[in-house]
C-alpha cells in the first residue's frame, strides 16, 4: 500500500529575556546548580509570580512575524503533574488564549519550490528545571538554574509530508527566532527544542493515521533522521496489519531508532485550570503596532530583495539570507566592494569554509565585513590578485594582522600592473629565449592562444606580482609585432 | 497595660506612660501564664520582640518615633517571616523557616512594631474551629470547651485573651469575621487585592485576603493604613490610592443606608441570634441611619461554589509541599513516587486532605465544566447580587454566624455542618468585598458579631459605622470572665 505521512512539530524556544518570565533570576546558562533559582523559582510557600513584560514582547514579535493573530486577552493557566524539577506541582502555561494564534511560514523544498506550512498557535510558558541523575549514590539531584526560564511553544498544524520538509520547518523557525533576536537558537544548550508528532494514512485518505509523539530532539540532522526511523517502525506495523499505539517516544541518536516512554512517564490528567495568581494579559493594538516597528528585515524578504536589489541568485539569496549574521557581514562587505556577486562567492566560499574548519559562529571570527570589503576593492582596482587576495584574508583569519593594505605591503602582495614596467619585462623576456619565440612564430595563428603560455609563466616568474591580465595584453602585443 | 487598645497603647508610648520594652515584658509574662490553656501561639519570639522593643525605645529616645514605634502585635502563622518558623498550622511546614519576610510583616517591621510571635490557625486556613492545627486546637477565652472558630482562631483568641492587643489574620471564606465574632473582638476583611498575598501562604489565591483582629475599629484602621497598599511582587494587589483609615471614623452616620438581606434572617438563624443583630439594628437606626430590606438570591449558591473553587485552588497551591525542597519529609523514601506519597500522607491532615481530592477531582478532565466552570458562573451571579444591592444601599448587615461559638469536636465529624459555618460569610470572599465583624451582643454569655459588608474598597465606611457602634456600645470591651 502506499502511505502519506504526516508530521507536526511543536517547537520551545527559548526567549533570550534576562530575567525570568515570573521572577527576577538570571537567565544564564551555564551557573552553578541552584545559583539562579530565587525563592519563586523553588516554588518556596507564599512567593508570588509577577509576569516578565519582555517575554510578552517577544512572543509579539514572534507572532508579528509569522503573520499571525495576537492575542490581545492572553490567559495564563496551571498544568498540573508531579515532577521533582516541577517545584511548584504544576507549570504556567497558556491553554485556551495563548499569545500567538494562527499564523504561517514558508519553507523551501528541493525542487526549489516554496511550501507554505501553517502555525497552529504559539504561547508564552514556564520551562522545568533538570533532574541530575549521576553522581548522587542512588539519588537524583534537582539543579533549578533553567526552572522559570521563558518558553514560547510553537504548534504547527499536521502539514508535513516528509522528514525533510519538517527539517526544513525546524530550520526556518531557528532562523527567524534568531533573526528576531528573541532566541538565542543554541541547540546543544537546548535553548530549541522539538517534539514531533508522526502519523501514517493511506495514501488518499482524509481521516489521520494514529500518531505517536517523539520528545526532545534536539538537532536538524535527528528531526529528520528521528521522523524517518519512526515513519519506518509505523510502516513496518501497518503493513503487517498492526495497530500503531498512540504514545509519546524518544529517539536514540546512536541506534537511530525511537523507544517507548514508560507509560507513567506520560499518562497524566493535567486538571487544567487559569492561574488564579496571575491576571489576563491584555494589550491593545496600540502596543502590538509598537512591537510591529521594531521587527527586523526577515530571512523571506531579505532574499527576494538579494534577487532584486542585488541580482544574486535564488540560491545564493536563500543562503546568506538564512542567518542574519552571515546576511549583515555579506552585505556590509558587499556595499564596500560594491560588488554584490563577488562578495556573495566569497562570503559563501571561503568565508563559510574557514566558519566550518574553525567551528565557530562569524561573529567570532576574526576578519571583519569591512576587511573583506577592503580586500575585494583591491581585487577589483587591480591591486591583488585572487591568490594574493586568499593570503591576505587567511593572514586575517590567523591573526597576523587586522591592516588590509598593510598586509598587501608587507606580503608583498601587491600586483604590478604598469604597462611599461610589464613591457621592459616582457622584452627581457623576449630577448633571453629566442628559441621560444622562433617556435612561437613557427605555430600557425589559430594555435598560438596556447603557445602563448610559457612566456607568461616566464614573465611571472622574472616578477612575481605583476598582473597577468596585463601580462596577456602586453605579450600578445609584442609577439604580433614580432610576425 | 495589656488591657490598653493599639490607639492607647501608641499615646502612652509618646506620653512615656511605660515604654514598649514594659509593655513587651508584661504581654510575654501574659502569654507564658494564660496561653498553656489557650493555645494561640504557635512560636513565641520572646527575644526577637524585646530586641525589636528595645530598638523602637531608642528611636523614640531620639526623638524618631512614628505612631507604630514599639506597638506589640502577632502574626498568624500563615505569614512568612524571615528566620522565624512559619507553619500554617501543618506537620509539613513544621520546620519550615522562610528566607523572607511577607510584605504584610515587614511593612510592621518598618513601621517599628514589635512582634510576640506566631499565631495558630486551622491547617493551611482550611476549616472553622482551629481544630484542624497540627499544633492543638485552639481554646475560646470566653470559654475553653469551646472553638474560636476559624481558621485566625489564635489571632482572635490571643486578642480576646488579652495577650497582643492586635493581630494579623487571613479570611478565605470567613476565615477572620466568625473567629472575630466566636471571641467577640473586631475583624476586618479588606478588599480582594487591597492587601499584599506576597509571603502570605496560599490556600485559595482568588479569595485569600489579608486582613485584621483587634479590639476596636479604631485599632483596625491603624493597622490597616499599615497594611494596605499596592506591591509590585503580587499582580493580583491593586494599584490604588490608600487613604488615611483614621480619618473617616467619625464621620456621621446620619442617613447612612443599611441593607438587611434577607436571606440572612431565616430559619437558619435561631431567634436569639436574630434579636442581637436586630438590636444593633436598632442602635444605627438612633444614629440616624436608614434601614431597608434587600435580597441576595444567590446566597443559597455561596457555599457550593466556593466549595469547589478553594479547594480547586488548594489542591494546585499545595502541590509544592512534595518533600522535596523543604518541609516535611518521610523517611527512607524508595523512590520518588513514594517520597510524594508518603510525605503528602504524613504530612497532611485529613481536613487539607479531603480539600486536596474535592479539588483534584473537581479539575479533573470531563469534570472541569460541570463543577469549577459552573462555580466561576455563579461567582459572577453572586457578585451582581452585591452589586446590585449596592446601587440602593451604603452598607449592608446581618449576622456572622448562625450560632455562638460551638463545643470542640461537637461539628468535627460531620464537615458538612461545620462548612454551613461561613454561610453568612463566604460570599463576600466570592465577590471580593470588604467585611466586618464587630461584637454586638451575648447569647449564653458567649459573644455574638454583627457583620457590616461594604462595597470595593469602602473599607473606611465599614470602619466608620463600625467605630460609630463601639462608641454607642460596650460590647467590644467586655472581657471573658477569667482573663
Amino acid at each position: 500500500m502506499e502511505w502519506e505521512v504526516v508530521i507536526g512539530l511543536e517547537i520551545h524556544a527559548q526567549l533570550a529575556t534576562k530575567s525570568k518570565i515570573f521572577s527576577g533570576a538570571s537567565t544564564a546558562y551555564g551557573a552553578d546548580a541552584n545559583t539562579q533559582a530565587c525563592a519563586v523559582d523553588l516554588g518556596l510557600p507564599g512567593v508570588l509570580p509577577v509576569f516578565n513584560e519582555d517575554a510578552l514582547r517577544m512572543a509579539v514579535k514572534f507572532g508579528l512575524a509569522i503573520d499571525a493573530e495576537i492575542g490581545l486577552k492572553s490567559v495564563f493557566d496551571r498544568k498540573n503533574y508531579f515532577y521533582p524539577d516541577s517545584p511548584k506541582g504544576y507549570q504556567t502555561t497558556q491553554l485556551h488564549h495563548p499569545i500567538v494564534g494562527m499564523g504561517h511560514i514558508e519553507i523551501e523544498l528541493d525542487n526549489g519550490e516554496t511550501k507554505r506550512i501553517n502555525v497552529t498557535r504559539a504561547h508564552l510558558e514556564e520551562d522545568a528545571g533538570k533532574s541530575v541523575h549521576e553522581g548522587f549514590d542512588g539519588m537524583s539531584g534537582i539543579d533549578l538554574n533553567r526552572a522559570g526560564t521563558p518558553l514560547i511553544e510553537i504548534v504547527s498544524e499536521p502539514e508535513m509530508r516528509t522528514a525533510k520538509e519538517a527539517a526544513a520547518y525546524f530550520k526556518k523557525m531557528h532562523s527567524i527566532v534568531t533573526y528576531l533576536g528573541i532566541c538565542d537558537g543554541d541547540l546543544s544548550q537546548g535553548s530549541m527544542r522539538c517534539d514531533c508528532n508522526v502519523s501514517l494514512r493511506p495514501k488518499g485518505q482524509e481521516e489521520f493515521g494514529t500518531r505517536t509523539e517523539i520528545k526532545n530532539v534536539n538537532s536538524f540532522r535527528n528531526v529528520e533522521r528521528a521522523i524517518n526511523a519512526e515513519i519506518e517502525r509505523q510502516m513496518d506495523i501497518l503493513e503487517d496489519g498492526g495497530k500503531i499505539l498512540q504514545e509519546t517516544r524518544l529517539y536514540d541518536a546512536d541506534k537511530n531508532e525511537t523507544r517507548a516512554m514508560r507509560s507513567k512517564e506520560v499518562e497524566n490528567d493535567y486538571r487544567y485550570f487559569p492561574c488564579p495568581d496571575l491576571l489576563p494579559v491584555i494589550i491593545d493594538q496600540d502596543y502590538v503596532d509598537a512591537v510591529a516597528a521594531t521587527l527586523p528585515e526577515l530571512p523571506n524578504a531579505k532574499r527576494t530583495r538579494f534577487e532584486s536589489e542585488h541580482g544574486l541568485s535564488a540560491t545564493d539569496a536563500g543562503v546568506l539570507a538564512a542567518n542574519r549574521e552571515l546576511a549583515d557581514f555579506f552585505e556590509t562587505a558587499a556595499k564596500a566592494a560594491s560588488d554584490y556577486k563577488l562578495a556573495a562567492n566569497w562570503v559563501q566560499g571561503d568565508v563559510s569554509a574557514a566558519l566550518n574548519r574553525l567551528e565557530i559562529s562569524i561573529g567570532e571570527l576574526s576578519i571583519t565585513a569591512e576587511q573583506l570589503g577592503r580586500i575585494l576593492q583591491l581585487i577589483k582596482d587591480s591591486t591583488l590578485n585572487n591568490g594574493g587576495a586568499k593570503e591576505v584574508f587567511n593572514a586575517l583569519i590567523d591573526g597576523k594582522g587586522d591592516d588590509v593594505d598593510g598586509l598587501v605591503d608587507s606580503l608583498g602582495l601587491k600586483q604590478v600592473s604598469d604597462t611599461g614596467t610589464i613591457e621592459e619585462i616582457v622584452a627581457k623576456v623576449l630577448a633571453d629565449n629566442p628559441k621560444l619565440v622562433e617556435g612561437y612564430l613557427a605555430t600557425p595563428v589559430e594555435k598560438r592562444g596556447k603557445a602563448m603560455g610559457p612566456f607568461i609563466g616566464l614573465t611571472r616568474k622574472a616578477a612575481a606580482g605583476v598582473n597577468p591580465q596585463v601580462v596577456m595584453e602586453v605579450l600578445k602585443k609584442k609577439l604580433e609585432e614580432l610576425g | 497595660m495589656h488591657n490598653k487598645t493599639i490607639a492607647e497603647i501608641s499615646r502612652d508610648l509618646a506620653s512615656g506612660e511605660y515604654s514598649s520594652t514594659e509593655l513587651t515584658t508584661d504581654l510575654l509574662n501574659r502569654v507564658k501564664q494564660l496561653d498553656g490553656d489557650i493555645n494561640s501561639f504557635i512560636t513565641v519570639t520572646d527575644e526577637q520582640a524585646l530586641a525589636q522593643a528595645k530598638a523602637a525605645d531608642e528611636r523614640r529616645a531620639a526623638g524618631n518615633a512614628d505612631a507604630w514605634t514599639g506597638v506589640p502585635i502577632a502574626h498568624k502563622d500563615i505569614f512568612c517571616t524571615n528566620g522565624v518558623l512559619t507553619t500554617c498550622g501543618s506537620k509539613m511546614l513544621s520546620n519550615f523557616e522562610a528566607p523572607y519576610d511577607a510584605t504584610v510583616v515587614s511593612k510592621f517591621n518598618d513601621a517599628g512594631a514589635v512582634s510576640l510571635g506566631k499565631l495558630n490557625m486551622d491547617e493551611f486556613a482550611m476549616g472553622s474551629s482551629n481544630e484542624s492545627s497540627f499544633f492543638g486546637p485552639v481554646a475560646n477565652p470566653w470559654d475553653k470547651e469551646r472553638v474560636p472558630g476559624g481558621s485566625s482562631g489564635g489571632s482572635a483568641a490571643a486578642v480576646a485573651a488579652r495577650l497582643v492587643p492586635g493581630a494579623t489574620a487571613t479570611d478565605t471564606g470567613g476565615s477572620i469575621r466568625q473567629p472575630a465574632a466566636l471571641c467577640g473582638v473586631t475583624g476586618l476583611k479588606p478588599t480582594y487585592g487591597r492587601i499584599s498575598r506576597w509571603g502570605m501562604i496560599a490556600y485559595a489565591s482568588s479569595l485569600d485576603q489579608a486582613g485584621t483582629i483587634t479590639r476596636t475599629a479604631e485599632d483596625a484602621a491603624l493597622m490597616m493604613n499599615v497594611m494596605a497598599g499596592f506591591d509590585p511582587k503580587d499582580s493580583t494587589s491593586v494599584d490604588r490610592e490608600v487613604p488615611d483609615y483614621t480619618s473617616s471614623l467619625d464621620n456621621s452616620i446620619e442617613g447612612m443606608t443599611i441593607g438587611l438581606p434577607k436571606e440572612y434572617f431565616r430559619d437558619d438563624l435561631s431567634a436569639d441570634m436574630q434579636q442581637q443583630v436586630r438590636n444593633a439594628i436598632a442602635e444605627y437606626e438612633k444614629m440616624g441611619a436608614k434601614v431597608k430590606e434587600i435580597s441576595l438570591p444567590n446566597t443559597h449558591l455561596a457555599i457550593p461554589a466556593y466549595y469547589v473553587i478553594a479547594p480547586s485552588e488548594c489542591s494546585a497551591n499545595l502541590s509544592r509541599m512534595d518533600g522535596v525542597r523543604f518541609g516535611y519529609r518521610c523517611e527512607d523514601p524508595k523512590d520518588v513516587e513514594d517520597l510524594y506519597c508518603r510525605s503528602r500522607g504524613e504530612g497532611f491532615g485529613n481536613e487539607v486532605k479531603r480539600r486536596i481530592m474535592i479539588g483534584s477531582y473537581a479539575l479533573s478532565a470531563g469534570f472541569y465544566d460541570a463543577y469549577y466552570k459552573k462555580a466561576q458562573q455563579v461567582r459572577r451571579l453572586i457578585r451582581n447580587d452585591f452589586t446590585n444591592a449596592f446601587n440602593d444601599v451604603d452598607v449592608i448587615m446581618g449576622p456572622v454566624t448562625p450560632t455562638p461559638a460551638f463545643k470542640r469536636g461537637e461539628k468535627t465529624s460531620d464537615p458538612v455542618e461545620m462548612y454551613l459555618e461561613d454561610i453568612f460569610t463566604i460570599a463576600l470572599n466570592l465577590a471580593g468585598l470588604p467585611g466586618m465583624s464587630v461584637p454586638c451582643g451575648q447569647v449564653n454569655n458567649l459573644p455574638v458579631g454583627l457583620q457590616l459588608i461594604g462595597n470595593f474598597f469602602d473599607e473606611g465606611r465599614l470602619l466608620n459605622a463600625a467605630h460609630k457602634f463601639q462608641q454607642a456600645t460596650d460590647w467590644h470591651l467586655k472581657t471573658p470572665a477569667d482573663i
